[in-house]
């Protein structure tokens, strides 16, 4: 037996979560505290932890607002991976989905004063990769860890 | 029923309405749906709204949040008044440029420069 207490720490597991709940039993903050822990415990840096906490907020709220119609009692899914690479996340809503491209530009200069509509873009902008599942409502989305 | 806490510090400087926030998240829906409401509510009070919101407190927004001052914004706005945003951390500081709402808002680095700005 070569176990020795200088020996490196076992590679960590993922963590994973599963989360299927009407969307007024979700706890965000909750949820975002527990995978906010994981990411720094994974060494993820701090642009990192918070381009995906602001993404899971974003996708949650959209799948409420958007995809449930503001219907809190309706199920938003919640999944999520996290690794040494890469964090991975879906999230999904019983609406009917929606046409990615027929969503206005939040950029475009008529569009800076209306309140809504940024949520896609800042998704978009600070995962990795985003898609969106046809019809629509059920979006996934990873980060790297050490994309620059 | 009891009444919900305050999400906001507020202070009157001279003729400007200061806003602090006492969350550092901004995020949750129903926290911002009370922050805009607070914050409207000390808007409507003034013939002439001079409100400088400081975000020196604050880690994290969500596009809710943006939404929420977007309103705020557009309410000042019709009274004829001013909004100053100061001491946002640069990460959110990105958000608003990603966003193009620093061609919207005036943003300042100080609370100081924010408010000489008033005139």
């Amino acid at each position: 037996m070569n176990s020795h207490g200088s020996d490196p720490p076992p590679a960590q597991g993922p963590f994973e979560r599963r989360v299927d709940v009407p969307y007024r039993e979700l706890d965000i903050e909750g949820l975002q505290s527990e995978i906010a822990s994981q990411l720094a415990e994974r060494r993820y840096p701090r642009e990192g932890v918070f381009a995906i906490r602001l993404a899971i907020e974003e996708a949650l709220v959209n799948a409420y607002r958007h995809g449930n119609r503001c219907d809190a009692g309706k199920r938003v899914s919640f999944a999520c991976r996290i690794d040494d690479e890469a964090a991975r996340f879906e999230v999904g809503d019983q609406g009917p989905g929606f046409d990615i491209d027929s969503v206005p530009d939040p950029t475009d200069e008529e569009n800076l004063e209306v309140p809504s509509g940024r949520g896609l873009l800042l998704m978009r902008e600070y995962m990795t990769a985003v898609e969106f599942v046809a019809p629509g409502n059920l979006v996934r989305m990873h980060y790297l860890r050490d994309a620059t | 029923m009891a009444a919900q806490a305050s999400k906001l510090k507020v202070s009157q400087v001279g003729a400007v309405t200061q806003v602090e926030f006492v969350d550092r998240n901004i995020l949750d829906e129903s926290n911002i749906q009370q922050i805009g409401d607070e914050i409207c509510a000390l808007v409507d009070e003034q013939p002439t709204p001079l409100v400088l919101i400081r975000f020196g407190n604050v880690e994290h927004l969500s596009s809710a949040a943006l939404g929420a001052l977007i309103t705020i914004n557009n309410r000042i706005k019709g009274k004829d008044g001013k909004l100053r945003l100061s001491e946002i951390d640069p990460q959110i500081r990105e958000v608003f440029a990603i966003t193009k709402l620093d061609k919207i808002f005036l943003i300042f680095d100080d609370a100081d420069e924010a408010m000489s700005s008033f005139g």
